[in-house]
């Protein structure tokens, strides 16, 4: 299983803080997004927002990064700290 | 103390901080510190405060990569790391960021460049109080701009 959370703006959209899913047929983070993406047209419009970030076990991260079952997958937007 | 990260709801105390990093630190003659207020204002608008959310573990593991490209690049000392979270009204502290070094152009460097990548990096979100309601502030391109300048 793959642990997913999503943070701020993200996670009020989706109305949703975290959720697992199956590692079965997902290697990387893009593939997850895709998987994610095609749970209802809402999730798709927020999936497909390029400036989306991605962190695999707290570790900012790329769509062609990969995923291993048992890692904590984040996505959330632009961050704005400080 | 070498170095220590705190994300805290509580205040702190800029006399403190700056007496830690002095602290049997009798090597160090230059002590940097940056301070981090919430405004009244924002694109014109007016702000009552601010929710900070931030991503427990990753906050900490990334202040602590941003620390150690600091300290590989510039000869520094002692480094502090103060980020609240919660609700915060308009003149609270929000951030705090201390660097020691024994001269002083290294602490002044080590400063901003944390700072920086802490604002592009760490993963904190804003969520404003003004009068038309709550909205999650948007990132800034400058501070983008900022942090691949070094």
């Amino acid at each position: 299983m793959i642990k997913v959370v999503f943070f701020a703006a993200l996670r009020e959209q989706l109305d949703c803080s975290e959720l697992t899913i199956s590692s079965e047929n997902i290697s990387t983070v893009a593939e997850l997004k895709q998987q994610l993406a095609s749970k209802s047209e809402q999730w798709r419009t927020l999936f497909d927002n390029t400036s989306l970030l991605s962190a695999v076990n707290h570790d900012m991260v790329d769509g062609t990064h990969p995923i291993n079952a048992g890692d904590e997958v984040a996505f959330f937007p632009p961050v704005t700290g400080g | 103390m070498n170095q220590e990260i705190s994300i805290q709801a509580a205040d702190f105390s800029l006399a403190d901080e700056v007496a830690l990093l002095e602290q049997d630190n009798a090597v160090d003659g230059a002590v940097v510190t940056f301070t981090g207020r919430v405004r009244n204002n924002n694109n014109g608008m007016s702000v009552s405060g601010l929710t900070l959310e931030h991503y427990p573990g990753m906050t900490e593991k990334s202040l602590a990569n941003i620390i150690d490209i600091a300290k590989s690049r510039w000869n520094i000392g002692r480094v502090k790391v103060i980020h609240r979270i919660g609700e915060l009204n308009i003149g609270e502290q929000i951030v705090f960021v201390g660097v020691t070094s024994k001269h002083r152009h290294d602490a002044f460097a080590a400063n901003e460049f944390i700072m920086d990548f802490l604002k592009v990096q760490a993963p904190f979100w804003k969520k404003e109080r003004t009068e038309q309601g709550e909205s999650w502030l948007d990132a800034k391109a400058t501070d983008d701009a900022k942090a691949q300048n070094w």
